[in-house]
């Protein structure tokens, strides 16, 4: 490997300290996807996947993705919290792939609550 | 760019290496293919977390959930439960000892809520073996500042600022340590970093190492720099294989990325480090002995002067710090000398790491600014000492220092208020004792550990140190007579004027100090033959207290010479013909009915 200079010290820093924004812990939204064992049944997992790969095409740091125990909802799982800092949060349901991606776009990047898909604002 | 969405940070210190974390590491990542979450969870294995009486311990980011004592099997549970299912699992939460109740989050744990993190502030943040990692934490931004924007005059400057003092147990400013290597005559001149970690009861430096190699190195460069000096030394004990696995690593990727060699980061400075493995010599931590030792000579101290910033190793002007000093450099120059000495008193500035150890609930590592006191240590972050026993002493500064006993426990942490009270602050070793320690006893195990380390150069060490040892061992035999004390005090006296290097100088230290707050405990040996904390077996009668005694037969089935005769619902009489004095009825006994 090339010797460094201190821009590209500055360049590795960007990018390690992207992977290694989880470590601390604050994040400005939290986004909760709610994996019982009824969740997983109607399609969590699939979700938490899509929701995986939005994750790993944004820039954002501030974004953490929990999973997170069935909440008494089980007809309408699979749900999905949003929570931003400030805001009520906002619980959806039946999520699929699709709906998920839509949500992640609009709702936890642009901050319009897709008011289609909502259950409840807490 | 993939991104996981939990990160699992598994404590690889040695002391959860040695409980277990290579097989928990393996059934993690086991599992989490299991269950399909390969692309979903992460395991990173980070140095020492410092809690290490409830090893393997792990934190789990972002949720900053904190789980200890895992064990393999269980493992498949918590990867379902916790990982896939969203629930953490109780089971393995921290409980406090006294109240038993579980505290999930990590930061909400009194062991590391009261700490301030400066050399440590890595730990558990970073895989030791990621160069990548350390960068992302600021790390050689410290350097490159040094070097590209400072002058050496202006380096030695902000470290005087700092008012850091060595962390080694001296306490000499490292400042002006470095100005006087820097203002030597000489072309070549070296940096040396002392990791000859030699203390019973002490583990900072090699945590240190394990978990943040990178501030080490960093801190290394940067002192090279002030000095200006291209060769450096890392003096390691063999014994730290961890430690100096981890240092290798760093080295080479600091080799790889132009962090050390030729023209560092492009601004023409030339800097290398090698390793050397010391044997494991006590008396190679002291200076120049540990520069005899890399000379390839046997370690051996000389006289001062001449100082090694003016004649170090190889003749050379040379400085020697300490592992915690040049870990905490680099910080020091990215934010400044008056950040650091904003935390501390008026004459200890910034943070000490401490290894606690001994009858202490909370057995680890810890850091915390300078000024707290001592019995915040030990009861909010040590947690206080085990089986409702009562504290007796702490034990700080290795053989070298001295104990301190309840009524001074409100003592803060800096360099002359310990000082005044008869320890010293030490490299960072701190051994709680409970009721139950024989002081006289402990004073016999630090002397017989410093006459077996005596390098033999010169005589008061050599043989003072063991006659030292004779009367002490004299004294738990009850063989003790009135004129031992004198002569304790005595010898002491004389080997603390005449001895060559700091480690003669406060050989006596434990005696001294022991026979200033305990010395009713050595006229109880002498005087009474009686050891007030019953534990020199030649003063025990192994006889058996019947007020005392609750008939329940734990030392009839534990002897091992069959010792004890017993019968249900009598009391138990011990023959002395066959009872060997092994202790072990004394110590199964949970009503202290032997004596």
């Amino acid at each position: 490997m090339a010797k460094l200079t201190i821009q590209d010290l500055k360049k590795i820093k960007e990018g390690a300290s992207k992977e290694m924004s989880l470590r601390d812990e604050a994040g400005k939204v939290k986004v909760t996807v709610h994996m019982g064992t009824c969740g997983i049944a109607a399609g969590a997992r699939d979700v938490m996947a899509s929701l995986m790969e939005e994750m790993g095409e944004t820039d954002r740091k501030d974004i953490r993705v929990v999973a997170s125990g069935c909440m008494g909802m089980c007809s309408s799982e699979p749900n999905v919290t949003i929570e931003i800092e400030g805001e009520k949060p906002i619980i959806y349901q039946h999520i699929d792939r699709n709906k998920m991606r839509q949500v992640f776009k609009r709702h936890v990047l642009m901050g319009e609550v897709q008011t289609d898909f909502a259950l409840a604002k807490m | 760019m993939k991104k996981v969405r939990t990160q699992l940070m598994l404590c690889g210190g040695t002391g959860c290496h040695s409980t277990g974390t290579p097989a928990v590491r393996e059934a993690l990542e086991k599992e989490i293919e299991q269950q399909g979450l390969s692309e979903e969870v992460q395991v990173v294995e980070t140095g020492c977390n410092g809690f290490c009486a409830v090893g393997p311990v792990m934190l789990v980011q972002p949720d900053g959930i904190f789980y200890q004592k895992l064990d393999p099997k269980d493992i498949p549970y918590l990867v379902e439960e916790h990982f896939l299912k969203g629930r953490p699992v109780k089971k393995f939460f921290y409980k406090e000892p006294d109240s038993k109740e579980t505290i999930p989050g990590m930061n909400d744990i009194p062991f590391f809520a009261h700490q301030q993190l400066r050399v440590m502030r890595n730990k558990g943040l970073i895989d030791p073996e990621v160069i990548d990692d350390y960068i992302a934490r600021d790390g050689y931004f410290g350097a490159a500042k040094a070097l590209q924007e400072m002058t050496p005059e202006q380096i030695v400057e902000e470290v005087k600022t700092s008012q850091i003092r060595g962390r080694g147990g001296a306490g000499f400013p490292t400042g002006i340590k470095w100005e006087f290597a820097s203002k030597s005559p000489g072309d070549v001149k070296y940096v040396l970093c002392n990791a000859d970690e030699g203390d019973p009861g002490a583990f900072m430096d090699r945590s240190i190492l394990e978990a943040d190699p990178h501030a080490v190195v960093e801190g290394m460069i940067i002192a090279a720099r002030a000095i200006n000096a291209h060769k450096g030394y890392i003096y390691a004990r063999t014994e730290y294989p961890l430690a100096i696995r981890r240092l290798n690593i760093a080295i080479t990727q600091a080799k790889e990325y132009g962090l050390l060699g030729k023209d560092i980061l492009g601004t023409g400075f030339d800097f290398e480090i090698e390793i050397y493995e010391g044997a494991g010599a006590f008396v190679c931590g002291e200076e120049t002995a540990l520069m005899r030792s890399i000379e390839g000579k046997r370690g051996m101290p000389r006289p001062r002067p001449p100082f090694p910033a003016h004649k170090g190793l190889w003749e050379k002007p040379t400085i020697l710090n300490n592992v915690e000093t040049l870990a905490n450099i680099p910080q020091i120059i990215l934010n400044g000398g008056s950040w650091y000495a904003s935390v501390g008193t008026e004459t200890s500035k910034g943070t000490k790491v401490f290894a606690l150890s001994g009858d202490i609930y909370n057995i680890g590592l810890l850091e915390v600014p300078m000024g707290i006191s001592l019995r915040t240590v030990i009861y909010d972050i040590g947690g206080g000492i085990p089986k409702k026993k009562k504290f007796k002493a702490v034990q700080l500064g290795g053989p070298s220092g001295g104990c301190i006993p309840e009524q001074h426990l409100d003592t803060p942490v800096d360099y002359e208020e310990i000082t005044k009270v008869g320890a010293i602050m030490g490299s960072g070793g701190m051994i709680v004792m409970d009721e139950n320690t024989c002081m006289v006893d402990m004073a016999r195990f630090f002397m017989d550990f410093i006459q077996d380390e005596s390098c033999g150069k010169c005589t008061p060490c050599r043989e003072g140190t063991r006659r030292l040892l004779q009367i002490l061992e004299k004294i738990c035999d009850g063989k003790g007579e009135p004129s031992d004390l004198e002569s304790l005090d005595k010898l002491s006296a004389i080997i603390k004027d005449s001895a060559l290097c700091g480690l003669g100088l406060t050989a006596p230290n434990p005696v001294l100090s022991t026979l200033r707050y305990f010395r009713d405990e050595y006229e109880a040996h002498i005087y009474e033959k009686r050891c007030p904390a019953k534990r020199c077996a030649a003063l025990l009668k192994f006889e058996v207290d019947p007020e005392l005694c609750t008939k329940c037969g734990a030392c009839f089935r534990h002897c091992p010479t069959e010792a004890v005769i017993w019968k249900k619902k009598e009391i138990a009489v011990i023959d002395k013909e066959k009872c060997i004095k092994c202790m072990t009825c004394f110590e199964k006994c949970k009503f202290g009915s032997i004596f």
